[in-house]
């Protein structure tokens, strides 16, 4: 994992030289992504050209609803088969390779729906996250001596991971006893346990009562602040105003528009795209009633 | 009516062969659908490949019993690999549909009149085939705890058969505490959300489905050896929902489940059924004769299921908080 931390002056100054349209150079892309296709029968769901994600970054990847943004996120993370195209993690091509391998390389993603292991306790999901656990392989599980020493650093970790997200009291309730926007929390617990180079979060603040969103925020500018890069889709344009870095526009399967937060909902094509290209409104003083649920 | 006689029946069968043969098939189930969530319909073909591996290895082959053994749990890991590797990908339906399947095919196979040279077609295979299992028998004559007798034979087996349940359970208890057996859970709960922690979720599955296969050829194995015989037709797929049944009434993803659950059910089986034999040549019951008690004691093992499901769906073991919680 790269041990380089940043701080926000210093990732805008970065920005400051990115010039701001769909498909536009980044110092140091840590995701890049070429030609993705992916059709359903006749519809494109997914047309991108040429993207790029800034190592470092708090990206947001925003759209009105069906714009592709989460089967785009299916496809980066290799959940769903695109028809064509190339895409990269660390220059390192990962268009073919599985879900599994790829969060062992340090991408790791959250879902849409949550998927919270509603039958495990809540410390047993994040344990789960844990990388190299010995007593993961079936002959090492049968001795508990081989696996015990490992099991006891990453129940830290975990009880260390879930005190962050103010849910260590509840570490031996099961996780399907939690309130949904618990689980949101636990499940962005359970991804940091891997310890992910890039963190990709799929609504993150989808379900999540205003109180808890506070503390959601802190927590993914602190994410990044320990040097992993974050990529999320979200309908919370106060969200996305407040902690992105950059933002990337996404309708109708392509990216439209890029650039820093402010300037980027006064695009007059992103505007367009969400509320139809006769509207006037700027689009913050709107947000909320854009927040839909896209099942 | 004699009720020490039919107390007695039932107790003996409930510690004897058969509950032994249920309770290894069930704690192959148990791992793979009450820990891993893999609905496999077709253990007995697990437990077909067992018993005829010994049978035909002796009789048909001419291999030596241990050898007999060894080609059992290959096999059992080859049929694990064959019946996984299309399926384990998929969703958990199209496993069920193709192990019930290969259930019957395997059975339709060994019955066959093509391969009777070897498999013995509708008559089986018949013959001493586990006689060196029968010589290392310590018991000069059939052991018996109060009421309970096995004969010199019996005893032995019942003997091996317990030692082997204690040894899957221990197993089974091992890993279902370690993180391998975390990993099982949460591959029932969510399997997507276990990739996206980076597990092979298909490999973990198809260790699961293997080692719950060897446990349903252990439980062949045993039937086979303890009536010296394997007939095609006592492996229809009736003897996978038995043993479902027996998981269920004990509990799903409980270590002792199996074993519980299989003491209860052929004890209230040959309860049931003895109670009907007695009061029917008693006379009491008229408009029945002794041949219709074996169907009629599963109508009454079908019922007690029915309550089992209404009243206490978790099983003896389970916790009715986590049956609450919806898995999604």
């Amino acid at each position: 994992m790269d041990a380089k931390t940043f701080d926000i002056d210093e990732v805008q100054n970065i920005f400051k030289n990115v010039e701001q349209k769909p498909g536009s150079k980044k110092p140091d892309p840590i995701i890049l992504a070429k030609k993705v296709v992916r059709k359903f029968g006749g519809l494109t769901a997914v047309d991108v050209d040429h993207l790029e994600i800034q190592r470092g970054s708090i990206t947001a990847l925003i759209g009105p609803n069906g714009a592709g943004k989460s089967t785009f996120f299916n496809l980066l993370t290799s959940f769903d088969q695109a028809d064509d195209g190339k895409w990269f993690f660390n220059k390192e091509d990962i268009t073919k390779i599985s879900p599994n391998k790829l969060a062992q390389k340090g991408l790791v993603r959250t879902f849409q729906l949550t998927k919270a292991l509603s039958r495990l306790s809540v410390l047993d999901n994040a344990r789960l996250g844990a990388k190299n656990q010995i007593g993961e392989s079936l002959f090492a599980a049968l001795f508990k001596p081989l696996w015990i020493k490992r099991e006891l650093e990453v129940t830290k970790q975990a009880e260390d991971t879930l005190a962050q997200f103010n849910l260590l009291e509840k570490k031996s309730d099961f996780a399907g006893s939690l309130s949904g926007g618990q689980r949101k929390l636990l499940e962005m617990a359970r991804a940091l346990m891997l310890k992910p180079e890039m963190i990709m979060l799929d609504e993150p603040m989808a379900g999540v009562n205003p109180a808890l969103k506070q503390s959601l925020l802190g927590h993914i500018k602190n994410i990044r602040k320990k040097g992993t890069t974050v990529l999320f889709v979200e309908h919370d344009m106060d969200m996305v105003h407040d902690i992105s870095d950059w933002v990337i526009v996404m309708a109708q399967g392509k990216i439209i528009a890029e650039g820093p937060p402010s300037l980027v909902m006064k695009n007059s094509d992103v505007i367009d795209a969400y509320l139809g290209s006769h509207h006037k409104t700027f689009l913050t003083e709107d947000g909320k009633s854009l927040a839909t649920d896209e099942t | 009516m004699d009720i020490v006689f039919v107390l007695e029946q039932a107790l003996t069968q409930s510690i004897g062969i058969q509950a032994i043969i249920y309770c290894l098939a069930a704690a192959g189930l148990n791992i793979q659908f009450g820990y891993t969530g893999l609905l496999n319909f077709g253990q007995v073909a697990f437990m077909i490949v067992g018993g005829y591996s010994i049978a035909a290895t002796v009789l048909s082959f001419g291999g030596s019993f241990w050898t007999a053994l060894v080609v059992g749990i290959i096999s059992s890991l080859i049929l694990s690999l064959i019946l996984g590797l299309p399926t384990l990908r998929l969703r958990a339906d199209y496993l069920a549909i193709v192990t019930i399947a290969t259930s019957e095919i395997l059975r339709l196979v060994v019955r066959s009149v093509a391969l009777r040279e070897w498999f013995g077609g509708v008559n089986g295979l018949n013959g001493k085939f586990a006689a060196q299992f029968y010589a290392l028998n310590p018991y000069q004559s059939g052991i018996g705890i109060g009421p309970i007798n096995f004969s010199q034979n019996d005893s032995w087996v019942v003997t091996v058969g317990w030692i082997l349940v204690a040894i899957v359970i221990l197993i089974t208890f091992l890993l279902t505490r370690s993180p391998w057996g975390r990993i099982l859970k949460g591959i029932r709960e969510d399997e997507e959300a276990i990739r996206s922690l980076g597990k092979s979720v298909y490999w973990y599955k198809m260790q699961a489905l293997m080692l719950g296969g060897v446990m349903g050829t252990l439980a062949g194995f045993i039937f086979a050896i303890a009536s010296q015989s394997v007939q095609p037709d006592s492996y229809v797929p009736d003897v996978t929902f038995f043993a479902y049944t027996i998981l269920l009434l004990g509990g799903a993803a409980r270590v002792f489940g199996p074993v519980v659950g299989s003491i209860i059910f052929w004890f209230l089986l040959v309860f049931i059924g003895q109670t009907l034999d007695q009061t029917i040549s008693a006379g009491y019951i008229p408009f029945l004769t002794s041949t219709q008690v074996g169907p009629i004691r599963f109508i009454f093992v079908g019922i007690g299921l029915m309550c089992l499901i209404i009243f206490r769906p978790q099983g003896i073991f389970g916790d009715r908080k986590e049956l609450a919680l919806d898995g999604r």
